[in-house]
C-alpha cells in the first residue's frame, strides 16, 4: 500500500510540486539563516582561533569578549612565568587606535602588539613580507583583505591603475606616530569590523596613549604532561586574573556577542519565522492534500484498509515529501550560503545545521501529516456512497 | 489481526445458491438527534440468497444507501438483526469488521471512486494489496481481471484516459479481483448512457454473479430492472414490496405479471 501512497503523492504533479516547493523554501530559510548565525558565531572567535600557539589566555577577570580591552599589570608576566606547568608566557597588547592615512583619511583600527623576542601570536598566513619584518624600523603588518576596503584612501583617489589602499612600503600614522607597512597577512574573516594591524609589543607601547597598565593579554603555553585547567587554576590563584583556554575564550566571546548585541535573538527570530512560515505553508498544503484525497481514503477504508494502514500511508507521504523538499532546500540554502560566503559574509554549515534542519522539517511534516490524518481516522467509510 | 481473528472474520465455509447470504430483520437506523432526528431505516426485513442479484429501488432519501451501507458493514445499525453469510457485524471488533469487508465485500460506486493517479491495473490490484499481497503479484492479478472485463488494452491507462463505461468496468474488476462473496453497487449505471449501462449490467450478471456470490444493487434506473432476480422497493425507510425483476419489467410495460412477494 506504500506504493499506492507514493503514487497518490506524486501523481498530482501540481500539488506535489507545490508541496515540495513549500517545504524546500522553509528548509532553505532555516538552513541559510542558521548557517549565517553559525558563521557569525564562528567569526567572533576567529582572532583567538588564528592565534593558536597559546594554550591559555590570561586576562582581566571582567573581560567579556576578545575585543574587550581591559589592561593588566606588566608585573603579571613574571609572576605567571614562575607558575608550575607554564612553559612560556608572552605579553600581547591590543587597543583600538585612530589611524590617519596619507590622504588624511581617518580610520579606527585594532593594534596588536606581539612579544618582541618571539613574535608569538602573529597572523596565521603572510601574503607578502615576513613576520620577522616587524623587527624593522616603524614596521607594521596590515590585513591583505582590508587594504582596499577598510584601509582605502578616500579623499584623494590615486590615478587610474594605482592601488586604492595601502601597499607594502607605504607609510601612515597611528595615534600620530608614523608607521610603515612591512608586510601583508591574511587571517580568518572576523566578526569585528575594524582592521587589525600587527606590530611589536614595544612599538605598540610607543604608539598607544600612555596609561598605567598597557598589557592586554598574556599568552601562556602549558608544559607537556600538565593539565591546562589545573595550570589555569594556579594562574588564577597566583595573579587574581582570569585564565581561559582558547575554547573557553571563544565561547564567552561568542556568547557575549550573540546575546548582548541581539544578533542571536534576531537570527533566532529569522530562523523561527522561516520555520513557522514554512511549517504553516507546507503543513497547510499537506493537510489540504490529505483532505483532497479524503474520498479515496474513504474508498480504501470501505474496501478494508485499516486505520493503521491509512495512517502509515499519510505518514509515508509526509516523510517522503519532507525528505525531497528538504534535500532541495538544503541544496539551495548551501548554494546561497556559498554565494554569501564568497562575498565575504558569514556562513558556515557544520553537520549539526543540516541534521538539525532535517529533523525539524521532517518533524513538522509528520506533525502536519498527523493532524491531517485525524480527518482520515474520523472518516465514516459510509461516506463513499454519498455523491 | 491475528490468524485466529482472521479466520473468524472470514467465511469459513463455501456458500451455495439458495443459501441465505444476507438476513435482515427489524433493522433500524437514524441520523441526527432531537428535532433533527431522521429515521433512515424503520424496521427492514430482507432476505438475499447466495447467487442472487437483488436491486434496492425507491425514491431519493428512502434509505436504500443506508441499507447497503449496513449490509456492507460500513455503517452500524441501531437495532434489529442483520447477518451477512451468517456473520453479525455488531459482534465483530472494528479490526475484524475491516478485515471481513476486505475479504468478503466488493464495492462498485456511482462515481467509480478509482484512484486517479493509479493505472487501471493498479486500481484493480488495490483490494489485493489491502489484503497483504505484494504489489507486483497484485497488479498481475489485477491485469488478468481487467482482461475478463474486456479491458486488456487499457491496463496502463489512468482513469482520466478512460470513458465512463470503461471506468465502471475497472471498478467492477476491482470489486471482483479478491473474489468476495458479496458485491454492493451504488447506482452503477446512473452515470452511464443506456447502452453502456446495459453492457455493465450484463457484465455484472455474467462475470460477477455466481452461485456463491450475491449482488446488491441500489438503483433508480428502471432500464436495468430486467437484470434483477429480486427487486426490493423501498419508501420512507421501509421495504414496501419485493418482486422478481421479470415481473417488475412486465408490470412496468403494462403486462401485469406475478411473482411479487408482498412485504
Amino acid at each position: 500500500m506504500m506504493s499506492v501512497a507514493l503514487k497518490m503523492l506524486v501523481g498530482d504533479k501540481l500539488k506535489y510540486i507545490g508541496l515540495v516547493a513549500g517545504i524546500a523554501f522553509a528548509a532553505m530559510l532555516v538552513v541559510q539563516q542558521a548557517g549565517i548565525l553559525v558563521g557569525l558565531a564562528q567569526q567572533t572567535g576567529s582572532f583567538i582561533r588564528d592565534t593558536s600557539q597559546a594554550d591559555l589566555w590570561v586576562m582581566e577577570s571582567q573581560v567579556r569578549f576578545s575585543q574587550d580591552v581591559l589592561p593588566i599589570s606588566d608585573g603579571t608576566l613574571l609572576r605567571t612565568r614562575g607558575i608550575e606547568g607554564v612553559d612560556w608566557a608572552v605579553p600581547m597588547y591590543q587597543g583600538f587606535l585612530k589611524a590617519r592615512l596619507e590622504d588624511g583619511t581617518r580610520a579606527t583600527m585594532i593594534l596588536i602588539g606581539l612579544d618582541d623576542a618571539t613574535l608569538m601570536g602573529g597572523p596565521p598566513e603572510m601574503v607578502s613580507g615576513r613576520l620577522a619584518d616587524l623587527r624593522t624600523d616603524k614596521a607594521v603588518l596590515i590585513d591583505h583583505d582590508a587594504r582596499d576596503t577598510k584601509l582605502k584612501l578616500k579623499r584623494s583617489p590615486r590615478p587610474e591603475g594605482e592601488p586604492a589602499g595601502l601597499r607594502v612600503g607605504d607609510s601612515f600614522a597611528i595615534n600620530d606616530v608614523e608607521v610603515r607597512v612591512a608586510g601583508e597577512y591574511r587571517a580568518s574573516k572576523s566578526f569585528f569590523w575594524e582592521p587589525v594591524v600587527y606590530t611589536t609589543y614595544s612599538r605598540a607601547l610607543q604608539i598607544a596613549p600612555r596609561e598605567r597598565k598597557l598589557m592586554t593579554y598574556l599568552m601562556v603555553k602549558v608544559k607537556d604532561g600538565h593539565d591546562k585547567r589545573e595550570v589555569a587554576e594556579r594562574i588564577r590563584a597566583a595573579t587574581g586574573l582570569e585564565a581561559r583556554t582558547s575554547d573557553e575564550f571563544i565561547r564567552i566571546t561568542a556568547d557575549y556577542i550573540l546575546t548582548e548585541t541581539g544578533i542571536l535573538v534576531n537570527f533566532a527570530l529569522a530562523v523561527g519565522l522561516g520555520f513557522l512560515v514554512g511549517t504553516l505553508v507546507s503543513g497547510q498544503m499537506l493537510y489540504n492534500f490529505t483532505l483532497d484525497n479524503l474520498r479515496y481514503y474513504g474508498t480504501l477504508k470501505a474496501m478494508g484498509a485499516s486505520n493503521l494502514r491509512l495512517v502509515g500511508m499519510v505518514l509515508v507521504q509526509a516523510v517522503v515529501v519532507a525528505c525531497i523538499g528538504y534535500g532541495i532546500g538544503l541544496g539551495a540554502g548551501s548554494l546561497l550560503g556559498k554565494v554569501v560566503g564568497d562575498a565575504g559574509l558569514a556562513f558556515s554549515m557544520p553537520w549539526q545545521v543540516p541534521v538539525g534542519g532535517f529533523v525539524a522539517i521532517t518533524l513538522c511534516c509528520v506533525i502536519a501529516g498527523l493532524i491531517s490524518v485525524i480527518r482520515v481516522l474520523q472518516l465514516e467509510p459510509a461516506v463513499v456512497f454519498r455523491s | 489481526m491475528s490468524a485466529t481473528a482472521t479466520m473468524q472474520a472470514g467465511m469459513g465455509t463455501a456458500t451455495r445458491r439458495g443459501e441465505t447470504a444476507v438476513h435482515c430483520k427489524g433493522v433500524t437506523k437514524h441520523y441526527g438527534e432531537g428535532t433533527s432526528k431522521v429515521w433512515a431505516l424503520r424496521g427492514i426485513d430482507l432476505e438475499i440468497g447466495a447467487g442472487e442479484l437483488t436491486m434496492l429501488v425507491g425514491p431519493s432519501g428512502c434509505g436504500k444507501t443506508t441499507l447497503i451501507s449496513v449490509v456492507a458493514g460500513i455503517l452500524d445499525r441501531d437495532d434489529g438483526e442483520c447477518t451477512v453469510f451468517g456473520r453479525d457485524f455488531t459482534r465483530m471488533s472494528a479490526s475484524e469488521k475491516t478485515r471481513f469487508r476486505g475479504e468478503n465485500v466488493g464495492f462498485v460506486f456511482q462515481q467509480f471512486n478509482l484512484l486517479p493517479t493509479l493505472t487501471a491495473a493498479e486500481n484493480v490490484a488495490v483490494p489485493l494489496m489491502i489484503l497483504g499481497k505484494g504489489r507486483s503479484a497484485a497488479v498481475k492479478q489485477g491485469a488478468e481481471m481487467l482482461e475478463k472485463v474486456g479491458l486488456k488494452d487499457k491496463l496502463k491507462s489512468l482513469p482520466s484516459q478512460l470513458s465512463g463505461g470503461q471506468q465502471q468496468r475497472v471498478a467492477i474488476a476491482r470489486a471482483l479481483v479478491h473474489e468476495p462473496k458479496l458485491i454492493v453497487c451504488d447506482e452503477p449505471t446512473s452515470a452511464l448512457d443506456h447502452d453502456t449501462g446495459h453492457v455493465i449490467m450484463r457484465m455484472l450478471k455474467n462475470v460477477a454473479l455466481n452461485e456463491s456470490r450475491s449482488l446488491v444493487i441500489v438503483t433508480h434506473d428502471a432500464r436495468i430492472f430486467e437484470f434483477a432476480d429480486k427487486i426490493a422497493k423501498m419508501d420512507d425507510g421501509r421495504i414496501k414490496e419485493v418482486s422478481n425483476g421479470v415481473a417488475e419489467v412486465a408490470r412496468r410495460n403494462g403486462g401485469g405479471g406475478g411473482g411479487g412477494a408482498g412485504h
